[in-house]
């Protein structure tokens, strides 16, 4: 899991406030992600988790740093060539889905690569594929009101990779589901990383470990653990030493 | 209780009747459960197997209570093996709480970097645990028992970072106020 840094931060910072009321949201970072790692950033809220992923992912604006994308450097980019950059290269999963309500699951997933500049027809037929991917063939005509919040989240990761992005960026992505649906997400990231999509999760969802291949725990503005894990191919490889804590 | 009893004569040599004050202080309503016979009963199986020693304090009646009790080397050895111990999880979690308070007032081990050590081990028995749960083949009966472990252990995480969160700003709060008592910090009653 270990290549060449895809994604990168350099003392990345930003501010809130001034003076007394000065809010160190994010407080000088460096992170450096190789292609292919599923990586999962964890604190309780208001760590600046969430701030971080939209700096990561050119939706905000650090005070101070670099952020560097594959050869790009996307925190001093135009605003409208950083739009582009997002529409091609970066596929963003949030906690609420953020799916239009008067669209089919089908037109949700392709509207990123028509926006991207796709013809509908191949854009049609990599909607479909992505749907049958998550598992939601059968649903691609259904509104999302007639989905299950999992089924809801799944369409939005389709979405999320319908321009075939270098990275997927995912805010709480299970935050508003419960357990079977939590379940479903994470095999559908397990199969992203499989296929060697480069993933960054931020959560306070710790079931988000079970797909990582590394974790970096946040407080306070700054990383305070970084841990990688050795992932065997085999999910489940663990199952012996599940139940040894509790008897 | 042994390791409990050894960290608590860590910080420095006490009598019996210290000991047990700062048991119950560390503990606080749920030491008035504690039977202070456990403490000279243990206290009596640690002098013998060498790990602590005891001495009779002149002019006092040479009761259990009396008397002065101090780690010897293997002790304090066994002391520092059991703050490293991240066995986790135990159902009861006044042992480790205890580690904390003892770690903390005789200054053996930061809290925080304790707890990091634990937060770690759990996370990686999650992980275990929720990764068997991805398994689609997964028997749904087996399957529950998975989400019950699952559950138990995102509930330990949760009261680590509550955990972490106190250790963190009492340490500020020791380290901002000068001067610095040495007594302070987590063993009311205990040096009285």
């Amino acid at each position: 899991m270990t290549g060449p840094a895809l994604l990168q931060a350099r003392r990345v910072a930003r501010w809130y406030g001034r003076g007394s009321a000065l809010v160190r949201a994010v407080d000088e970072i460096d992170l450096e992600v190789p292609a292919g790692q599923t990586l999962a950033i964890m604190g309780p809220s208001g760590c600046g988790k969430s701030t971080l992923l939209h700096l990561l992912g050119g939706l905000q604006r650090p005070t101070d740093g670099e952020i560097w994308l594959a050869e790009h450097r996307i925190d001093t980019m135009s605003e409208r060539a950083l739009a582009r950059l997002r529409r091609r290269h970066i596929g963003f999963v949030f906690q609420s889905f953020h799916l239009m309500d008067e669209l089919t699951a089908v037109e949700n997933v392709e509207l990123a690569a028509l926006l991207a500049g796709q013809s509908p027809r191949r854009a049609r037929q990599r909607a479909l594929h992505l749907l049958d991917r998550v598992g939601l063939a059968d649903r691609a005509k259904h509104l999302p009101s007639a989905l299950s919040g999992g089924q809801r989240q799944r369409v939005a990761i389709a979405r999320a990779l319908s321009n075939e992005p270098l990275i997927v960026l995912a805010d709480e992505p299970t935050g508003n589901l419960d357990s079977a649906a939590t379940l479903e997400v994470l095999r559908l990231f397990e199969d992203l990383r499989t296929a060697g999509q480069t993933l960054v999760v931020v959560t306070h969802d710790a079931r988000i470990a079970a797909i990582a291949d590394r974790m970096i725990s946040m407080r306070d503005g700054s990383f305070a653990d970084d841990s990688r894990f050795t992932t065997s191919a085999a999910t489940g490889a663990g199952t012996g030493t599940v139940y040894g804590g509790w008897r | 209780m042994q390791d409990v009893v050894l960290a608590m004569l860590a910080k420095e040599p006490a009598h019996g009747y210290e000991l047990r004050s700062r048991m119950r202080g560390a503990l606080g309503p749920l030491g008035d459960a504690m039977n202070a016979g456990q403490i000279y009963v243990t206290l009596a199986r640690l002098a013998k197997a060498g790990l602590v020693t005891s001495q009779h304090a002149e002019g006092l009646p040479d009761r259990p209570d009396r008397r002065v009790y101090a780690l010897t080397p293997a002790g304090q050895q066994r002391v520092a093996a059991w703050l490293a111990d991240v066995s986790w999880p135990k159902p009861d979690l006044t042992e480790f709480h205890l580690k904390l308070v003892a770690a903390a007032a005789a200054r053996l081990a930061d809290p925080v970097t304790l707890i990091d050590a634990h937060r770690r081990e759990v996370l990686r028995r999650l992980r275990d645990s929720q990764r068997a749960a991805l398994e689609r083949s997964v028997d749904p009966v087996v399957g529950l028992l998975v989400e019950g472990v699952v559950l138990r252990l995102r509930a330990d995480l949760e009261w680590l970072e509550a955990c972490e969160r106190m250790w963190t700003e009492r340490d500020r709060a020791d380290n901002g106020s000068a001067p610095r008592t040495e007594d302070r910090g987590g063993l009311p009653g205990g040096a009285a």
